[in-house]
């Protein structure tokens, strides 16, 4: 190595990207087969166990110092309580609890009345439908109790999100300096395990809903920044300068003319932020926080699926419900009325809402079922649901497709290729990421690929490191064989593209939670169903970029390809997947991501990865160990990122799509 | 033209783009062209332009795309901050007013219209031409009524309530019209106000405009790349290319007497008959016979009497006062294209 380093800079120039990464391919290769006919020395197969920095206990040491001795445990804890102030109040007004104000629950005929009218104002019919048809089920399902806890912490951390996430995108697009601290922060956010969150939240916020409000709020954040500084920066600079021309100040600027300017990628952030947030605080599960969450882990831990699946179907009509009413709210344009429009017929939802809400506040008094939905009282059909799915799944052909399924993938493919990739030694391992760097994108992202992995090797954690991964790859590899197949299908028609299109968006509006229960259901706990909910989840960025890359493909293209006497293999081969393919990459990067969070929530199911050890210091204040663990996983999805990001840029400018 | 101040002057004045203009402007070479200051890295959005702009003027300012004619007028009014030079309006230094002077003087002196109109989207109508007023902090009711006003000064009574996207193209741009004039200002900059329109629209928003101008009588900067538009409008025009101002002059000279080999090519579709007047025909020390014609009168107007006439010498009156007379074979020439 000291050789080589020495040469390195100067002969590095002679050759090109390709004859390194080959070069590198080759060494790792060499290095394997030398494991395999076991001569390798172990200190080469693996890192010796001494030369492992304990960056946990190093980390330890800094958080105390932050936590005591900079007093930062005392200001959060100062915090909390202004937060659990707010989180008292909403939890009294959403489902009763004994604090202050002390005047709820509103009952919930009021407020399923009040969502419908806002689903109508928004959106017509469907969406009012869809408002109070979620909240009519809820109630009468029996779980209306757990559904407010969980709104009252969203109603709470939302829109706090959305404030930090504002000041701080505007901020950014202001000063420079600013954006240069908050991008590589943001892309560490965003690549971080949600139980990263979870444990300083709960040590610093202590247990329940204020740690959780607090960890929703962090991981709903970024992508209001994000928004926030690109539709600032996107207002057109004629309007701009109107502003200026109509002498507008600075703070004038900002409150008339930038932020209304910017309000549809802001009301896209808003979007962004509540569906984060219902993400999130299901999760918040994992620390205690009462909700939907709380009952749906306890269900399937107990492998009640009836059950179970109806909490499912809940937390999915409430995203749904959500993501549908913001987005309808980003289209939904001013109006204007005619003259003379009397003033109870500008605000006539308004005063619908307030009517309803009043009305149905008062009748409930009277009729105690329309006020809350007592035990007993409900139409749960847990039971009866439990026994259907366990029937259903009972069924000869089901049982033998599942068993089927079940072991093959799992003694032929996923087995296999998981004790392959631990078999690689750690060095050979490195190099072969650094080489897919550096034939992908470039020097500096194999560079980061092999700074990143061989921190990842330093952290003393490798070998779950290299399960986590190989839950990864083979889900997105199993995930691409079905999703890009489907997608370049529906692309082919308007219509079908439309309906996979629409498929897609509801399905990524699912609080990643709600994927373990198919995933359980059908094949138990076991790894198969640990690749399989990380397939179903990946595979929506996956076909949804292909049917947006295929569609995009300008028009003249394919037409010039028809009027060359391209069959459509031919058009889709040398026309339309060139084209599209930095698109697609963008949703491979993104399925890539999503398996990566997912298979840490997998580590319910019972994995042998990060994940598991992740969930496993949330019991308790390893707040350093629970750092490093996260960081690997970062690191690793980071490696990912950056590589095919800078890969599908470069094709993009190749081909003058930008 | 007048003996008074001019409201706008501008001396030698240079706008630079680029990673340290202030720098580069100081050291850069003497009579640096185009080309070598964008191969040194910076870009000459305005190159070493004097220019006045008189009071109840019109100004045109036509240029291609690039030729810097947007960013001189966004030099005047200090959208952009010059590299070099000075320019003053009505006799202050721009450059040196403070923030708040500066935004005193954009809200009360300065209009401004805008090629894609730059509406704000949110605001109805109404609350877009009341803009300017209700960030110089007038009142609700004195903004509505003045802001009802100028509104019915474009023709767009009643759309008040509507919001931007509501109205077609032409109509927007009445709204900037009405926006630009409501606090009454003195000077009127126009970027480009009908570049974005069809051409029918574009011919009915010129008419307007033109009315307008005769009611009001505003000092204007209007920028355009439109030759016949800018020959349409004008009382003087100027013509830029690569920041530089390559001739400044009435449309009748422009034509006549193109400075450069790139006028000249402007000029060389255009039907000059449409354009030049008798008054720049006429020499001022000739005299001629008979019925005199008026300076106003363009070589067009006069055609079947320059054909059929016999005189050699024409004489021109303005205003019922002669100024001299005109050569028919010159203004002949003017007609048939022929070389003078």
């Amino acid at each position: 190595m000291t050789v080589a380093s020495t040469t390195l800079p100067t002969s590095l120039r002679s050759f090109s990207n390709a004859q390194i990464a080959l070069a590198c391919v080759a060494v790792a290769l060499c290095l394997t087969i030398v494991q395999y006919l076991g001569l390798l020395p172990t200190w080469l197969h693996r890192l010796p166990e001494a030369i492992i920095p304990n960056f946990a206990a190093v980390l330890d040491a800094v958080f105390n110092f932050v936590k005591d001795d900079l007093g930062l445990l005392a200001f959060t804890r100062f915090l909390t309580e202004g937060l659990e102030w707010l989180l008292d109040f909403s939890a009294n007004i959403f489902f009763g609890k004994r604090r202050f104000p002390n005047i709820g629950p509103v009952p919930w005929t009021a407020v399923a009345a009040t969502a419908a009218v806002i689903g109508y104002y928004l959106g017509g019919w469907r969406l009012a439908l869809l408002g109070g048809g979620t909240m009519v089920w809820t109630a009468l399902i029996g779980q209306w109790e757990i559904a407010m806890q969980t709104m009252s912490v969203l109603a709470i951390a939302a829109p706090l999100a959305f404030v930090i996430g504002l000041s701080l995108g505007i901020a950014a697009w202001k000063y420079a300096w600013v954006d240069r601290v908050i991008k590589p922060v943001l892309s560490v956010l965003q690549t971080l395990p949600f139980f990263t969150y979870l444990l300083p939240a709960v040590i610093f916020f202590k247990v329940g809903p204020t740690a959780g409000a607090v960890a929703t709020t962090i991981y709903a954040i970024p992508p209001m920044i994000l928004m926030t500084t690109l539709g600032l920066k996107k207002v057109s600079p004629e309007v701009v300068e109107a502003g200026k021309m109509s002498g507008c100040t600075k703070a004038q600027m900002l409150r008339h003319v930038y932020i209304p300017s910017a309000r549809t990628e802001i009301l896209v952030g808003v979007n962004q932020v509540i569906m984060l947030s219902l993400a999130m605080v299901v999760l918040t599960a994992f620390i205690g926080m009462p909700g939907l969450g709380a009952k749906l882990l306890a269900m399937m831990g107990s492998f009640k699926l009836g059950r179970s699946f109806e909490i499912g179907v809940t937390i999915v009509l409430l995203a749904v419900m959500l993501d549908r009413m913001s987005k309808a709210w980003v289209i939904k344009l001013p109006e204007h009325f005619e003259r003379d429009t009397p003033i109870w017929q500008k605000h006539s939802m308004l005063l619908l809402g307030l009517g309803l809400f009043i009305g149905f506040t008062l009748l409930s008094l009277v009729v105690p079922f329309l006020a809350e939905v007592g035990r007993g009282q409900d139409f749960s059909q847990g039971k009866e649901l439990d026994n259907l799915i366990k029937a259903f799944l009972n069924i000869e052909w089901v049982k033998a497709t599942t068993g089927f399924l079940r072991a093959f993938l799992n003694v032929q493919v996923l087995i296999p290729f998981r004790n392959f990739m631990l078999s690689i030694p750690t060095p050979a391992f490195i190099l072969l990421v650094a080489a897919f760097a550096l034939a992908l994108a470039g020097r500096r992202e194999a560079l980061y690929a092999l700074v990143f992995f061989s921190l990842v090797a330093l952290s003393g954690w490798w070998d779950r490191a290299i399960i986590t991964l190989y839950s990864v790859i083979s889900a997105v590899s199993l995930a691409a064989l079905i999703g890009l197949p489907i997608g370049i299908l529906a692309s082919r028609s308007n219509k079908w593209s439309e309906r996979v299109l629409l498929v897609c968006d509801t399905a990524q509006t699912f609080p990643s939670f709600v994927y373990l229960i198919p995933a359980i259901m059908l094949f138990g706990i076991t790894d198969v169903a640990v690749i399989f909910s990380i397939l179903v989840f990946a595979m929506v960025p996956l076909t949804r970029y292909t049917i947006e890359g295929l569609r995009n493909v300008p028009e003249e293209m394919t037409e010039a390809a028809d009027m060359s006497g391209a069959t459509r293999l031919q058009k889709l081969w040398s026309v339309q997947l060139p084209i599209a393919l930095p698109t697609m990459a963008v949703g491979f990067n993104q399925a890539i991501m999503f398996a990566f969070f997912m298979v840490i929530i997998a580590a319910f199911i019972g994995t042998q990865d990060l994940g598991q050890e992740l969930q496993r210091t949330l019991a308790g204040t390893d707040l350093g160990k629970n750092f490093v663990l996260g960081i690997c996983v970062s690191l690793m999805a980071l490696t990912f990122d950056l590589t095919i990001m800078k890969w599908a840029a470069d094709k993009k400018r190749m081909l003058g799509l930008q | 033209m007048t003996a008074e101040n001019p409201v706008i002057s501008c001396k030698n004045v240079w706008k630079i783009f680029g990673p340290d203009p202030e720098a580069f402007m100081k050291t850069m070479p003497e009579g640096m062209s185009f080309e070598e200051i964008r191969a040194a890295g910076y870009i000459a959005g305005v190159k070493d332009v004097s220019i006045e702009v008189h009071k109840g003027e019109m100004l045109v300012i036509m240029g291609l795309s690039g030729s810097g004619k947007s960013t001189l007028v966004r030099c005047f009014s200090r959208l952009h901050d010059i590299t070099g030079g000075t320019i003053t309006v009505e006799g202050q230094d721009i450059m040196s007013l403070s923030e708040k002077e500066l935004i005193d003087l954009r809200r009360s002196k300065m209009g401004m219209v805008f090629q894609s109109f730059g509406l704000l989207p949110h605001r109805t109508i109404l609350e877009n031409v009341a803009f300017p007023l209700e960030m110089r902090g007038q009142d609700k009711h004195t903004r509505r009524e003045r802001a009802l006003e100028v509104i019915k000064l474009v023709g767009l009574e009643g759309r008040e309530d509507y919001f931007p996207r509501e109205l077609s193209g032409g109509q927007q741009q009445r709204v900037g019209i009405a926006r630009s004039l409501a606090i009454e200002p003195d000077i009127w900059f126009l970027d480009e106000p009908f570049s974005a329109l069809d051409p029918l629209i574009r011919k009915e928003m010129q008419d307007e405009f033109l009315r307008l101008q005769q009611m009001l009588n505003k000092t204007i900067v209007f920028i355009t790349h439109d030759f016949d538009e800018a020959l349409r409008l004008a009382d003087r025009i100027a013509i830029m290319k690569d920041g530089a101002v390559e001739q400044c002059d009435t449309p009748d000279q422009i034509v006549l007497h193109p400075a450069t080999e790139y006028v000249r090519k402007f000029t060389e579709d255009i039907d000059k008959a449409r354009v030049v007047h008798a008054g720049v025909l006429a020499q001022a020390h000739a005299s001629g016979e008979g019925e005199p014609q008026d300076a106003g009168t363009t070589v067009h107007d006069m055609a079947r009497m320059l054909v059929n006439d016999t005189r050699e010498m024409i004489p021109v009156h303005r205003a019922g006062v002669s100024i001299g007379a005109m050569s028919r074979k010159a203004a002949l020439d003017v007609l048939l294209g022929g070389d003078s």
